[in-house]
């Protein structure tokens, strides 16, 4: 039932995230496409085939051990790039306190790729918004439903080609303009007397 | 025509006597009634301002005088509420189970004895509305039939927080009703009676003046089984708000919430009569605090009413400060901790008594 | 056969309760149905979303600046630490760095914040469980740190006070004096609150044992802050990769062993008191100097300096130079009180009267035929025709407030030019770990933001550590992985 206070030293360890790509280059050198670098954070860049694999490798290697999920998330490059879709990994060692980035490309005609939840358990609810905001769909995901938006929403919001405001209107979601509905018949109440 | 042919003097004079009882015994329920009712009002408001001091903050303030009237106030707003009765609620059950609840905490108030019998113009006035010999039995029968109440409100709710709420309560209260009765039996052992007054009596000729010091171990279990009966913090679980809302009330509105309150107010005030008189000497002070010259011609209600008064405090304290318990270790301590010990309890009594007795035989 | 009978006979099923969207005891607009077998749980389901604003979705129309208020709304319990993730982002993002004494200030303000924030969860935490007394005590020292707040910035809950750059302005010295009396008097009142509840046996029964989790589950579900310290992972963002001042002040983090919910409440006490005595450091070493820097790329210039032609006490009025207007209808299409008129290729006219003095049309003119005389207010058309100079020709001062206007205009308008790349950046907040990952196409709006939210993840756990408790664990559950809704459904 003890609970310390313990002076953590501000001293890094870690490996410098430009021999971290390297290392994912030499394990899996046909699925890395491109390495960017800013501002000292290094992003690799990788075909969605083997996409579990290249996280599993990071998450059990002794001297990687990336423990840390600390961001799963998409951004739609709609008009910039070629694939459309890229879903991002950020990754971090909480013993050995070294970062790296991961991005996977996704298509836009198969907006699919494989779920990240057997590495990390709390990849969780962050798959399940990616797919309620981007429409990408992760194969093996245990309960893939939507989580910020409601349950019959039509639509992927956060992509490039969604309007800022939202759906005409005439087009809402039921939920809403069934309010709408209601509110107008009830405001015609007969009050007796 | 004599009237004296028709009905004979006797019967006359019996139903004079009647008639005169009869009249008694309903001024003495009024005047217990509305003193009752009047305590119960300004126990809500005492109870706010308690716990608001303890809280750093005020309590009612604004209504009256530093907010003496709020308990109208409360009274008046819960009367004119709207009475909602839940779709698909078993109606007549839904309106008689606050019926049950509070009367069958405020029939335990015609058993209380408030002072010794005192004698005006010839009769005999003794300030308790009904003296039977089995007064504790009857306020532990009147509290079995109150539990009634709760589950058959949860019950009639058609909702599952009430419903969850009234089997715990229910439960609860089954319970903790075995350990009180355990710890009353040593009482009963030392005074030798069931009737309230002659409790009294013995505790005023015992050597210790009161028997919460030799009976300590009852008192204390007494006392957390009070808190327990009438579902107080820590043991308010049925009615916790963060968890089921307000448990087998929350469909309640307006003037039935006002009865379920006024019931659980006026058990408070049972529990807390109940205690002065078994363990804390009712309206008689002990012999060694007698010896001060003027406290004789203090009248024995006085001490009465100061003893109910300082075991509601008790109660507001113990609300004000602990946290909750869960429903589990509830019923773990009344069944695996407070039975256990009032056993003991009774056992030590019996020998002691037994000793005793064989002693002065002796 | 008797006992196949006697099963269907006796069939039980398992009670789904829901505790609502509107609930006493869930922080926020939490829906959680539980599938309970008489009092243990066996299911949770926790549904969110109920207070998703689009944040995201905004932040890719607002420039750098503009977005800045939108965290504010995001932990509202917790505004500054918010503001400060963001703030560390968007100038890692550019290259900005903040002056030495604006880093102090929003580390100061950031303690502050997590004070209040602990303050508000013990609060809750305790009321829950039902000691009603801590809740008002706790309150009382937090209005004293909103007090505070409201005396630097204004606003008690959304505070907007640390900038892209340093902080809005400079502490008055009253602040500083104010605060140190709180650090003085804050450890007894901790020992206030510890006397009600930590040796208390209720409460040591309530929360012993509850919701136990290991350290690698801990890690592999997500969880951050103290959530994860407690259950003995030594993770702080603020002695991992330190940023604004916290490598200049020396403090000790709590770390837990069991991971059960009385680790987490005490790992919570703990940095209360550490948090009291970082704040007495930053007091103690705060340098002097400016607090806002000063680089001109992507900056705001101040506003004194521009005050020459837009304070609206100035005497100054507005005219077009006829000679050089060449009739475009940039300014009156620009101008948001209507005041320009004209037709096109022709001369365009300021209505004296409709004008006010925003100069707007002075920055949208390109020909430069717009320009500002001063002491004309009041004054005729024909009059100002004669006064009027050439925007070229005008005073220094107005000359050097003319080309700030413009800046800030521009900054407003399509933002300061970010340059191309992404990034994460992670800050310690109360709750957890508050991540910005940045993707930035060279213009003054975001391309994507994304704001990684503790208490995402954390409601997330939640099935995990209720399951197999009793229902009362549930709400003891929820106090003790702290979240806010706001933060959760952005």
């Amino acid at each position: 039932m003890a609970v310390t206070e313990v002076r953590i030293s501000i001293h890094t360890t870690g490996l410098d995230p430009k021999d971290i790509a390297e290392k994912i280059k030499g394990q899996f050198p046909d699925q890395v496409i491109e390495v960017a670098e800013f501002r000292d954070q290094v992003s690799v860049i990788i075909k969605r085939d083997q996409v579990v694999a290249v996280l599993k490798y990071l998450h059990d290697d002794p001297v990687l051990s990336f423990d840390h999920l600390q961001d799963l998330t998409a951004v739609d490059y709609k008009g910039k790039k070629d694939i459309r879709f890229e879903v991002v990994y950020n990754l971090y060692s909480t013993r050995y306190r070294h970062h790296i980035r991961i991005r996977a490309q996704v298509p836009e005609n198969d907006t699919k790729i494989n779920s990240a939840v057997p590495v990390w358990s709390g990849a969780d609810w962050h798959e399940r918004e990616c797919f309620d905001m981007f429409g990408i769909e992760f194969t093996g995901h245990p309960d893939l439903r939507r989580i910020l938006m409601p349950e019959d929403w039509e639509g992927y919001p956060l992509r490039k080609d969604y309007p800022l405001k939202g759906p005409e209107l005439d087009k809402d979601w039921p939920g809403f303009t069934d309010v709408l509905k209601r509110s107008k018949e009830l405001r015609e109440f007969d009050w007796e007397g | 025509m004599d009237i004296n042919n028709i009905i004979s003097p006797g019967l006359l004079d019996a139903f004079i006597k009647f008639g005169i009882n009869l009249l008694i015994i309903i001024l003495k329920i009024v005047v217990v009634l509305a003193i009752g009712l009047l305590h119960v009002a300004y126990a809500t408001y005492f109870e706010r301002k308690v716990i608001g001091h303890m809280q750093v903050r005020l309590g009612p303030m604004r209504v009256g005088w530093h907010g003496l009237l709020q308990p109208f106030a409360d009274g008046l707003k819960l009367f004119f509420k709207e009475d909602i009765v839940p779709a698909k609620a078993d109606k007549a059950v839904f309106y008689i189970a606050p019926i049950i609840f509070m009367a069958a905490s405020m029939v335990n108030l015609s058993v209380i004895p408030f002072s010794y019998s005192f004698t005006i113009a010839d009769f005999k006035i003794s300030p308790v509305i009904a003296d039977i010999n089995i007064g504790l039995l009857f306020i532990f029968a009147m509290a079995g039939i109150g539990v009634y109440g709760i589950f058959i409100a949860g019950w009639a709710s058609n909702s599952k927080y009430a419903f969850l709420g009234g089997i715990r309560s229910a439960a609860q209260v089954i319970s903790y009703e075995i350990a009180m009765g355990l710890s009353l039996v040593g009482v009963m052992i030392m005074a030798g009676s069931l009737n309230l007054t002659d409790i009294v009596r013995a505790q005023e000729e015992s050597v210790f003046g009161m028997f919460a010091i030799p009976q300590i171990i009852g008192f204390v279990v007494f006392s957390i089984a009070a808190v327990a009966e009438t579902n107080r913090t820590p043991f308010d679980m049925p009615e916790a708000e963060s968890e089921l809302v307000a448990g087998y009330f929350t469909e309640y509105s307006g003037f039935r919430f006002a009865l379920f309150f006024l019931g659980e107010y006026i058990a408070m005030i049972i529990m807390a009569s109940m205690a002065t008189i078994c363990f804390l000497g009712g309206w008689t002070i002990p012999w060694y605090i007698k010896v001060v010259p003027f406290i004789n011609y203090v009248p024995g209600i006085v001490w009465f009413l100061m003893k109910v008064y300082a075991f509601f405090f008790f109660f507001y304290w113990i609300r004000a400060t602990l946290p909750r318990y869960r429903y589990d270790q509830v019923m773990g301590i009344g069944w695996k901790i407070l039975i256990p010990v009032a056993l003991a309890n009774i056992l030590v009594t019996g020998l002691v008594k037994i000793i005793i007795t064989t002693m002065n035989g002796v | 056969m008797v006992q196949k009978e006697a099963e269907k006979i006796l069939e039980t099923r398992e009670l789904s309760v829901n505790m609502g969207p509107q609930h006493p005891a869930t922080h926020g607009v939490l829906r959680l149905v539980l599938d309970i077998d008489g009092e243990t749980i066996v299911k949770v389901t926790p549904y969110v979303g109920y207070l998703h604003r689009g944040i995201e979705k905004l932040g890719e129309s607002l420039s750098y600046f503009q977005a800045l208020p939108l965290t504010d709304r995001m932990d509202y319990v917790s505004a500054m630490s918010n503001n400060i993730g963001y703030v560390v982002a968007v100038e890692k993002l550019f290259g900005i760095e903040a002056p030495e004494r604006a880093k102090f200030i929003r580390t100061i303000v950031g303690e502050m914040s997590r004070i209040s924030n602990h303050l508000l969860w013990l609060a809750t935490h305790a009321l829950d469980i039902g000691a009603m007394t801590v809740f008002l005590y706790c309150f009382r020292e937090r209005e004293w740190l909103l007090d505070l707040f409201e005396m630097i910035c204004g606003a008690r809950l959304t505070v907007t006070y640390p900038r892209v750059g340093g902080v809005r302005n400079d502490v008055p010295q009253e602040f500083l004096e104010s605060l140190w009396k709180f650090t003085d008097e804050f450890p007894s009142r901790i020992l206030e609150y510890e006397t009600l509840i930590d040796q208390n046996r209720i409460w040591l029964q309530r929360t012993v044992g509850i919701g136990i989790i290991s350290a690698e589950e801990a890690v592999n579900m997500g969880m951050t802050g103290p959530t994860l310290r407690g259950s003995g992972v030594p993770y702080d963002i603020r002695k991992h990769k330190p940023y604004d001042a916290y490598d200049k002040v020396e403090f000790d983090v709590p770390i837990g062993t069991t991971g059960d919910t009385y680790d987490r409440y005490r790992c919570r006490m703990l940095e209360l008191r550490q948090s009291n005595n970082i704040i007495r450091q930053l007091i103690e070493k705060l340098p002097p100097g400016p607090v806002m820097a000063e680089d001109p790329k992507f900056i705001l210039p101040p506003k004194d300096k521009m005050m020459p032609i837009t304070h609206p006490t100035k005497d100054l009025a507005y005219f077009i130079l006829e000679k050089a207007c060449k009739g475009c209808g940039m300014c009156m299409r620009a101008c948001p009180a209507k005041a320009i008129t004209g037709e096109k290729k022709a001369p365009h006219k300021i209505n004296q009267a409709l004008c006010v003095n925003c100069a707007t049309c002075l920055v949208t003119c390109k020909f430069k035929s717009a320009t500002v005389v001063p002491g004309g207010k009041g004054l005729s058309d024909e009059k100002l025709a004669e006064l009027a100079v050439a925007p070229d020709q005008l005073p220094e001062d107005i000359k050097q407030a003319q080309q700030l206007l413009v800046r800030q205009f521009e900054f407003i308008k399509k933002g300061p030019k970010a340059p191309e790349g992404e990034l994460y950046v992670a800050t310690e907040v109360p709750k957890g770990e508050l991540g910005f990952y940045f993707v930035s196409d060279g213009t003054g709006k975001p391309f994507r933001m994304r704001l990684r939210a503790p208490s995402f993840i954390h409601a997330s756990c939640l099935p995990r550590l209720c399951v197999g408790h009793l229902v009362a664990d549930v709400i003891a559950a929820i106090g003790t992985i702290d979240i806010v809704l706001g933060e959760c459904d952005r």
